[in-house]
């Protein structure tokens, strides 16, 4: 045998020993291997007289070699699948095209081993790959809607589960006895067992394939969430019903018969409870890990594997409760962590989740390329796909007419038509049809193969037709708003009015019971759960708010640097200023003032602001400065090159300090000082220009525009088409430039850095005559930058809160001098915003 | 209330083809109505002060006022009353009835219309039909205020975003002299279109708690 094609061989068998085979096949398989091996090794070994260079070690790394190669080979394969022409990929759902790639890897290993020795095996199956899907689509479940659905999930889930289960079971059972299936050695119970295996619907497959349908939420999250906890309860059933063939047919009674319901409940119960403990343990812990950020992330995934283990150990229901474990942690997991471990966990978790759902499906397909496990029964298979198909329309029928007595707004019968549709099966029955036990249930192999069948009929035909039907019955749609933060306004005010409604009319109504729940949350539970801090930022429109603040100043910073803004990329000669001690006291001088001055001006303005958002309380360039002759171009200049000095600089450049249990940009307290006190000087001149006389541009109307433009001093006033043009913002931001350094002189004389020789006037740079100069020195963008920024729209609207509450963001700033830089780098939002008047 | 008397199931009936509620609903609301009113013929402002659920309202205010707006009572008036007879009342519950199943898409059209201008309303304090960034604030600020962590400034900026989001979405870009007056009804129709009004803004009027009006009192 040719060394290459055998080390190949090894190879892929060994992958699929280590992955996927269970320690019995590992065992069976390995003596296999071990032949095949020897035979390799036997040469070297033979001429071993002296010491080996190097050696061949293939058997020690065998195993995570082939696990790792064929965690590879999915990769590789999602990767091509996704590649795959648009066409391909827009007809067939990925979970099918993975599949059929299945088929291809399978037909390969098997063309090489001429036997399927590798299947996706039950233990690898259960503890290994699924319970991070799970988890995954449990951390990021929509609790609201969720819960808002909960009845009619359980009632699917639950009922629709036992429903299946059971017609599916008793009629196969019918048609045995009636003889068209011919001659097998299956029982009721057994039948009744397969049913149980084969009415779950699969989270997988769902997933994999609404995820690319987008129909509305409350369509999705039915049948997501049925598919999620109807996993549980089929467990729970295929295991009653397991004991009872275990049992026997006669030794059934009442008794027996109460008591697997009465398990059915503990178990599925039990084990949400279980679920919902580990979480509140998950929760405590992260209230403390603040030290230990960097592996605070881990304890999701542990805590949540943990949860999984424990109810398998108890023999309670796991995926319940690794789903329970889920729903209810994330919302104080997330509080109480760093934001930055938050994103960690986000991705990783996505990261396994995406990985377990490629292998399944994969190995859905490789498996089956298989002569061994392949028994056909063209009765029971047919049958069985379409009792699965017809009953789970019943069902979905059935149960929706009986919810929709109940609901206020009814599910319409195009979602029910969906829904039943979406009945997918997966992996989650295949591997319980694995786990069937051939002593007791001799036709084992044909109820893995029917098992293999429904699931490659119902993830690859039905998920190719999925998105047509869903076309052609025109389903509501998920709606995507970009309306974030009003939307949730409106949410909010909404649920108080409804509220408010029911308790005129004196009904005990959802609404009720919601605001009752959420009082007790929040007085009680989110006390044990949650950092103190954490509550303070918890709410979710300030979390909103918070995040499309963040999302500006990215967005700001990076527009900026592509724009070519110099303010973001500074030379490295640093002023050495002792900031900290002018500082302190020009900061204690002009503090108060500063309060007097913003509780005045706002409520001078108040009467001001009826037609015009834009309120700045703090008068950034006066339309007035425009009277305010060149004179003082000179410091213009000056000015400017002391800027330029002085600027912070966006420094991502890592220092690189290797440590292993930190993991942060570079930045040390000086510096976020340093930061702090430049924004602050910069709102300190602003102040004092407005204390000085003059007008404050608090509003901006077209009078307003027209009286900048006659007052531009420049001799453009004509040249109202250009007005955008460079020469006008140049002109402009030099008067600008000049009245703001004359305030600036004035501060420095009081005893800043003026005797700093960076500070010192300069004169050889005119040519570089900036025009972004203006009075904010934090990160003064270009003036490039500062024109065309606020005209997307996306800009005039994520900059509006900075725009317009300047005063409330210098009141975070003065609460807090220990900010982070993150939120230095929101300030020249308002800078520039402060400065846009002018350019209107 | 049992018994029936010629006048008040007359008068019922009358209702129920106005308003759209069942005769039985009416029956219900009325026993409710005259327990709010501790059997008076009308209802004030301090009768909704006392139902307890309501004190932890942060929109209380608002809600309450609602059901005094004379816009709400499908006149052309405008202006609050200081008092409000059944009638009234029913009317204004009668915006958060469910729709009757098999709507026609007309109807349902002018269903949520109607809805959507009951919240307008409430909004629209002055009543000039726009709602202006001042109104805004004050019903955020109300919005907020059962949480103390967030202070009047923060509730402050998070309007003026909000309300900026609007004039982006409504009007588009602007043009650098434009502002913004505050969002008309057009296009707070625009900016809620997306969300399924007719089917949220919707309460069962079956299973009233009755029982407080019998033990109660």
């Amino acid at each position: 045998m040719p060394m290459p094609s055998s080390v190949y061989f090894c190879l892929l068998r060994a992958v699929f020993l280590v992955c996927f085979v269970n320690p019995l096949i590992i065992l069976g398989l390995s003596e296999d291997v071990n032949e095949i091996q020897d035979h390799h090794h036997h040469q070297p070994k033979e001429n071993l007289t002296g010491l080996p260079i190097v050696t061949f070690k293939w058997h020690h790394v065998q195993t995570p070699y082939l696990v790792i190669i064929w965690v590879f080979v999915a990769g590789l394969a999602k990767l091509s699948v996704v590649e795959l022409s648009h066409h391909v990929t827009s007809v067939f759902p990925e979970s099918g095209l993975l599949i059929m790639l299945g088929f291809v890897l399978g037909g390969i290993v098997w063309g090489a081993d001429m036997a399927q020795s590798f299947k996706l095996i039950p233990p690898t199956f259960f503890y290994y790959l699924l319970p991070q899907i799970i988890l995954d689509a449990s951390y990021f479940m929509p609790n609201k809607l969720f819960f808002s659905n909960l009845g009619a999930i359980l009632i699917y889930a639950i009922f629709g589960t036992c429903w299946n289960a059971a017609t599916v079971g008793l009629s196969l059972w019918g048609c045995y006895e009636a003889g068209v299936m011919g001659n097998l050695d299956i029982g009721l119970l057994q039948f009744l067992l397969f049913g149980s295996l084969i009415a779950a619907v699969d989270p997988v497959a769902v997933i994999a394939v609404f995820e690319e349908v987008h129909v509305n939420e409350v369509l999705f999250i039915l049948v997501f969430g049925e598919s999620l906890l109807n996993d549980g309860v089929t467990v729970v059933l295929y295991n009653v019903f397991d004991a009872f063939v275990s049992l026997g047919g006669p030794r059934i009674d009442a008794a027996e018969i109460f008591k697997g319901i009465f398990s059915f409940v503990v178990v599925a119960f039990g084990g949400s409870f279980l679920g919902i403990v580990f979480a509140i343990l998950l929760s405590l812990l992260t209230r403390c890990t603040k030290h230990i950020q960097i592996i605070e992330a881990g304890f999701i995934f542990v805590v949540g594997y943990l949860s999984y283990l424990t109810a398998e150990m108890l023999s309670l229901s796991a995926i319940l409760s690794i789903t329970f474990c889920g729903i209810c942690c994330q919302k104080y997991v997330n509080a109480n962590m760093d934001e930055k471990s938050v994103t960690t966990v986000r991705h990783a978790m996505k990261l396994l989740a995406n990985g377990s759902e490629i292998m399944i499906f994969l190995f859905l397909g490789v498996t089956a390329v298989d002569t061994e496990i392949w028994v056909w029964n063209t009765g029971f298979i047919l049958l069985t796909l379409l009792f699965v198909f017809i009953y789970r329309i019943i069902g979905t029928f059935l149960f929706t007419w009986m919810l929709n007595k109940f609901r206020l707004v009814p599910i319409e019968v195009i979602d029910q038509v969906v829904m039943s549709y979406g009945g997918l099966r997966g992996a989650v029955a295949y591997g319980l049809a694995a786990m069937l036990d051939e002593d007791k249930i001799p036709e084992k192999n044909l109820m893995i193969s029917t098992t293999l069948i429904v699931v490659y009929f119902t993830v690859i035909l039905q998920g190719i037709t999925m998105k047509p039907l869903v076309q052609w019955l025109k389903v509501k749609r998920a709606a995507h708003s970009d309306l974030k933060l009003i939307e949730k306004l409106n949410n909010r005010a909404f649920d108080h009015i409804l509220a408010a409604v029911e308790d005129i009319c004196g009904r005990i109504g959802d609404n009720w019971w919601t605001r009752g729940w959420n009082r007790f949350e929040e007085n009680y539970i989110s006390w044990l759960l949650m950092k103190s801090k954490a509550r303070k930022n918890r709410d979710y429109l300030f979390n909103i708010f918070h995040k499309l603040n963040l999302e500006d100043a990215i967005n700001y910073v990076s527009e900026g640097e592509r724009q070519g803004s110099l303010a973001f990329s500074r030379s490295d000669e640093a002023a050495n200023v002792d900031f900290k001690k002018q500082f302190g006291s020009e900061f204690a001088d002009v503090m108060p003032n500063i309060m007097v001055d913003m509780s005045n001006y706002e409520l001078g303005i108040e009467h001001f602001s009826v037609t015009s958002i834009v309120k700045d309380t703090i008068p950034s360039v006066s339309l007035d400065i425009h009277g305010q002759d060149r004179k003082n171009a000179m410091d213009d200049i000056n000015a400017h090159h002391l800027l330029q000095q002085h600027l912070y600089r966006s420094r991502k450049n890592h220092r690189h300090k290797y440590s292993r249990s930190h993991f942060s940009i570079n930045q040390n307290e000086d510096e976020v000082q340093e930061i702090f006190q430049r924004t602050m000087r910069s709102r300190l001149e602003s102040f004092k220009s407005a204390k000085m006389g003059v007008n404050p541009a608090k509003k901006i109307t077209k009078h307003h525009k027209k009286e900048l433009m006659h007052k531009m001093p420049n001799g453009h006033t004509d040249s109202t088409g250009h007005l955008y043009g460079d020469e006008v913002d140049r002109a402009v931001g030099r008067d600008t430039g000049a009245i703001n350094s004359t305030f600036m002189r004035d501060m420095y004389t009081i005893g800043a850095g003026i005797e700093n020789p960076v500070f010192l006037p300069d004169m050889d740079s005119p040519a570089h005559s900036p025009p972004w100069l203006m009075e904010t020195e934090a990160v003064a963008p270009s003036q490039r930058a500062q024109r065309r920024l606020p005209w997307t729209p996306n800009r005039l609207r994520r900059l509006a809160p900075m725009r317009i509450s300047t005063c409330s963001t210098d009141s975070f700033l003065m609460a807090d001098v220990s900010l982070t830089l993150e939120e230095h780098e929101e300030q020249p939002q308002t800078d520039n915003e402060d400065m846009r008047p002018v350019f209107d | 209330m049992g018994t029936s008397q010629s006048g008040p199931v007359h008068r019922f009936q009358d209702l129920a083809h106005k308003t759209g509620f069942s005769i039985e609903e009416i029956k219900t609301l009325n026993t409710r109505f005259l327990y709010l009113t501790q059997d008076e013929d009308t209802l004030r402002r301090e009768h909704l002060a006392n139902v307890s659920d309501l004190a932890l309202n942060p929109i209380r205010r608002q809600i309450i006022e609602a059901f005094f707006d004379k816009r709400n009572m499908g006149e052309k008036e405008r202006g609050c009353l200081q008092e409000i007879g059944f009638e009234e009342f029913v009317t204004v519950l009668s915006f958060f009835r469910p729709p009757k199943p098999h709507t026609a898409d007309e109807e349902m059209k002018n269903i949520k219309k109607e809805k959507l201008r009951f919240l307008f309303n409430m909004h629209d304090t002055d009543n000039d039909g726009i709602i202006t960034l001042d109104e805004y604030r004050c019903v955020v600020e109300e919005l907020l205020s059962s949480y103390e962590i967030i202070g009047a400034e923060t509730a402050k900026a998070i309007t003026d975003a909000a309300m900026l989001e609007v004039a982006n979405v409504t009007v588009g870009q602007m043009a650098p002299d434009e502002f913004y007056e505050g969002i008309t009804f057009e296009q707070f129709m625009q900016i809620l279109k997306d969300v399924e009004i007719e089917t949220k803004m919707n309460i069962h009027f079956w299973n009233l708690d009755t029982m407080t009006v019998q033990c109660g009192k």
